[in-house]
């Protein structure tokens, strides 16, 4: 009867109870193993070009067809996966680090620092978001590390505002006086009494994040900021596609195209299945 | 008794004259769980005549609100009637379509519900919820509609309805509140109304006024009722008759006069004992057979009284102020003349001194509002006071700032017991970790020592080992009353304030708690300030009583004095207010 077993059983649980959560979880499987193992296993190289086999229409031999310099779409759109993970969980774990701590102590301490946090959030926010994000990118320098933060800085608010709330119902409540009486310090109570008890909520709003950073992540590739060719990346190889769809080329942008929509509907779904997981009260 | 003939009912109200109003047999419902098909009523067959007041009593968990969900057909979506009729002035309730059961919920039978402000729409001025009502079952037309609306409030003792016709919820009282919803309720005069506790969180005085109310408008208009409500005294006092449940099934049925001198059944005989009312003692509201438990008061006491007649907590002249809501930053205020500073400031608490000795347990007691919760949290420095004196064991903590103290050596020596225990266990800590939280923090003992420690502290206050790795919402109410207590002793303070530990609690758990914080105050020698309204209650735990009203003490003196030979009139309407079942 161990802690494990029990939350493996209450897992199992919420993925049978609900299909949709059972079904987005498996899509999920399925793009964190092309991330980890996907270049290792696809059939061609993705940065080889074949000059003998370009604009080739899907076959048995390419079954995702091949793009203007005759790579292999299939193995591009499998490699691509790590890329686009690694940026939407590295930009979603900073954003929840910076937003969600930000967000809690202005819900927690009001005052100063409610001003300080909600003003840095409103001037965020003041801005089409995906205008500022190229704006950072192009200010930084073209990187992924760049996408990274210029990502995380466009989420900030909407953390900020979902934590900030959520803290603030709860600082009042009975559990956090009776922390107070335990001797809990205030930073104590924040972050081992409220945050936990915040989490669930907090995982909604990560997993449907996690979907708007890939599509930011490919949009600003889309066009021409952060990853550069010939690095296959979703975002570049809908880009390069796009050219070739009137002259009858579609598989060139469609594929990389419905990866991105797949793994942002794997994300949005996850978000439910997400919060029945970690919310204690599902537990029986 | 005049009944009217509406051309829009679809019952007929004359025909059915003979029959009883409404009319339940054998009703079982079912609700769908994780682990199959729990029924949570049982072969409930229940009768309300015409004009008859009938109260279900019971406990949490024994059916009674389900049962008259089911009457209304507004029980959730998991759960439906499995089994049994429900008829409603000859009408089966149960082949009724939904579009028809819309209109007569409201018009032929309505509910108050337990909570006033939950069940009024916030942001909607109470004045037009109630035309929403007129209108939706088309009871004037939209141009008198106003004028019927200020007169049902007026019904419900509205002072100056006209004005409180434009007031949001919010701007009532609790006891407001509940009176705009019984106008809801009675707007289209319906022949049959549930009251679903309608007096839980009101104060006694104001309960009294509510009940009051309902009984002379049912009366009037010749209505039939039932009341929903755990308190036996209440429904004694107001009903005809008197319906027993434990566990979705009905133990006794009996006129209200009889059940208390003559109650049959076991469950209602326990239920009459753990009811406090004057004249009994802590141990008589256990069950027989229960009684005698352990004497724990034998032992000498850990800490005896020391340093001869000094109290334990002085409290002097102390005063909290607020801000007065609103205003304060308005465009007026800024530029206009400035107010006298008196009218800025609200004291919650006016200058009160009382004081507590080693051993003793005092009872704050007053109605909401009354500045009994503020001076609880500025003795337990939480909050800040705005002046006067609060010294504990000689020294000054007044003086130490809430935000400072949560980390001193003095924190250990006062603990609290929470108001409702779901509220102040952190849903996400288990009840050992919970009760673990102030050893680590303040203790001072390893980790290692922790778990034993928690286990002697849960044996202590009865708590089943097995139930410590479990978090709250697994737990029952009682049980989280328990872990609870068992943290507030768990650093051995010399003060305990209790606000209200037993609020939210049914009364036979209720008095097996006061019985273990009378069991713990002896044994461990601490001192109690006891915060409730509930004077029964303080009657049974304390020692001195202090009586507070709008911030200041109006009498303080021995328990049995105060109760006996109130000298002020404020505490005389407070007793008088206790329903009195007719014994």
């Amino acid at each position: 009867m161990s802690e494990s077993d029990s939350i493996f059983r209450h897992a199992r649980y919420v993925v049978a109870e609900n299909p949709v959560t059972g079904m987005a979880f498996g899509l999920f499987i399925l793009i964190a193993l092309c991330a980890l193992i996907g270049p290792y296993i696809v059939p061609y190289d993705p940065l080889a070009s074949d000059t003998t086999a370009t604009l080739h229409a899907p076959s048995w031999h390419h079954w995702f067809g091949t793009d203007q310099l005759g790579r292999d779409i299939f193995s591009r759109v499998i490699a691509a996966t790590r890329l686009d993970f690694v940026i939407a969980i590295t930009s979603v774990v900073l954003v929840f680090a910076m937003g969600g701590l930000a967000g809690i102590s202005a819900g927690f301490f009001l005052g100063w620092t409610d001003r300080i946090v909600g003003r840095i959030s409103d001037t965020i926010m003041a801005f089409p978001l995906f205008v500022l994000a190229m704006g950072i990118v192009a200010a930084l320098g073209n990187t992924v590390t760049n996408i990274v933060i210029a990502t995380a800085i466009i989420n900030f608010p909407l953390y900020v505002r979902v934590a900030r709330a959520e803290a603030n119902v709860r600082r009042e409540a009975g559990f956090v006086q009776a922390a107070r009486l335990s001797g809990n310090g205030e930073f104590r109570i924040l972050l081992a009494h409220i945050l936990p008890n915040i989490m669930p909520i907090m995982m909604v709003q990560i997993s449907l994040t996690m979907g708007y950073a890939i599509l930011n992540a490919a949009g600003l590739s889309f066009i021409g900021l952060g990853v550069r060719p010939p690095t296959p990346e979703w975002g570049i190889m809908v880009a390069e596609g796009a050219a070739n769809i009137i002259s009858g080329e579609w598989w060139i942008a469609l594929f990389p195209g419905a990866a991105l929509m797949l793994a942002v509907f794997t994300f949005n779904l996850l978000g439910d299945g997400l919060r029945d997981l970690v919310d204690p009260q599902r537990r029986t | 008794m005049a009944k009217k003939t509406r051309t829009a009912a679809k019952i007929d109200r004359s025909a059915a004259s003979t029959l009883p109003l409404l009319d339940i047999r054998d009703l079982t419902v079912e609700f769908a769980t994780r682990r199959g098909a729990v029924r949570a009523v049982q072969h409930v067959s229940l009768s309300v005549a015409k004009g008859e007041t009938l109260a279900i009593v019971g406990e949490s968990g024994s059916g009674k609100s389900v049962t008259s969900y089911a009457v209304m057909r507004i029980l959730d979506r998991a759960g439906r009637i499995a089994q049994g009729s429900v008829m409603f002035s000859g009408l089966d309730l149960r082949g009724v379509p939904e579009s028809e059961m819309r209109d007569l919920r409201g018009r032929e039978m309505s509910m108050i519900f337990q909570s006033p402000r939950l069940a009024l729409n916030p942001i909607r001025k109470v004045g037009r919820q109630i035309e929403d009502v007129l209108l939706q079952h088309s009871q004037v037309d939209s141009d008198a509609v106003g004028e019927r609306a200020i007169e049902t409030l007026e019904q419900v003792r509205i002072a100056r309805p006209r004005e409180r016709y434009h007031a949001y919820p919010f701007e009532l009282s609790g006891g407001m509140c509940q009176r705009v919803v019984i106008a809801l309720a009675l707007a289209c005069r319906p022949q049959l109304l549930i009251a679903d506790e309608p007096t839980t969180g009101l104060d006694v005085t104001t309960q009294k006024a509510v009940m009051d109310l309902v009984v002379e408008l049912t009366r009037e208009r010749g209505m039939s009722t039932i009341l929903i409500t755990h308190d036996l005294g209440l429904a004694a006092a107001y009903c005809d008759r008197v319906v027993v449940m434990e566990k979705g099934l009905i133990v006794e049925t009996a006129s209200s006069a009889t059940i208390f001198k003559r109650p049959s059944h076991q469950y209602t005989r326990k239920l009459m004992r753990a009811t406090p009312r004057p004249g009994v003692s802590l141990r008589d509201l256990l069950p027989e057979g229960e009684t005698a438990r352990p004497k724990a008061a034998a032992k000498t006491p850990a800490r005896k009284t020391k340093a001869g007649g000094t109290p334990l907590l002085v409290v002097e002249k102390l005063v909290k102020e607020y801000p007065r809501q609103g205003g304060a930053r308005s465009l007026f205020k800024i530029f206009g003349p400035k107010p006298p500073k008196e009218l800025e400031t609200f004291r919650a608490v006016d200058g009160i001194s009382f004081s507590i000795a080693h051993g003793e347990s005092v009872g704050l007691v007053g109605e909401s509002g009354c500045g009994k919760s503020t001076t609880s949290m500025m003795v337990m420095r939480l909050i800040d006071k705005s002046s006067g004196l609060i010294m504990f064991d000689g020294e000054d903590i007044g003086e130490i700032p809430a935000r400072k103290f949560a980390t001193l050596p003095f924190r250990k020596r006062i603990q609290m017991v929470f108001q409702d225990p779901t509220d102040s266990l952190n849903p996400r800590f288990t009840a050992v970790r919970a009760i673990a939280d102030p050893l680590l923090q303040l203790g001072g003992i390893s980790r290692r020592e922790v778990r034993t420690r928690c286990e002697e502290l849960a044996t202590q206050v009865g708590l089943p080992l097995n139930l410590l790795d479990r978090f709250p919402h697994q737990l029952s109410g009682g049980q989280k009353a328990r872990v609870g207590i068992a943290r507030a002793i768990a650093l051995k303070p010399d003060l305990v304030i209790l606000d209200e530990p037993t609020a939210a609690l049914d009364v036979s758990v209720q008095a097996v708690v006061l019985n273990l914080l009378q069991d713990l105050k002896d044994s461990l020698g601490m001192s109690y300030l006891f915060v409730s309204h509930d004077l029964n209650v303080v009657r049974l735990l304390c020692d001195r009583v202090i009586v507070m009203q709008t911030g200041q003490i109006v009498e303080q003196g021995p328990t049995k004095r105060v109760m006996d030979e109130p000298q002020a009139d404020y505490t005389r309407d407070l007793l008088s207010a206790i329903p009195h079942p007719p014994l």
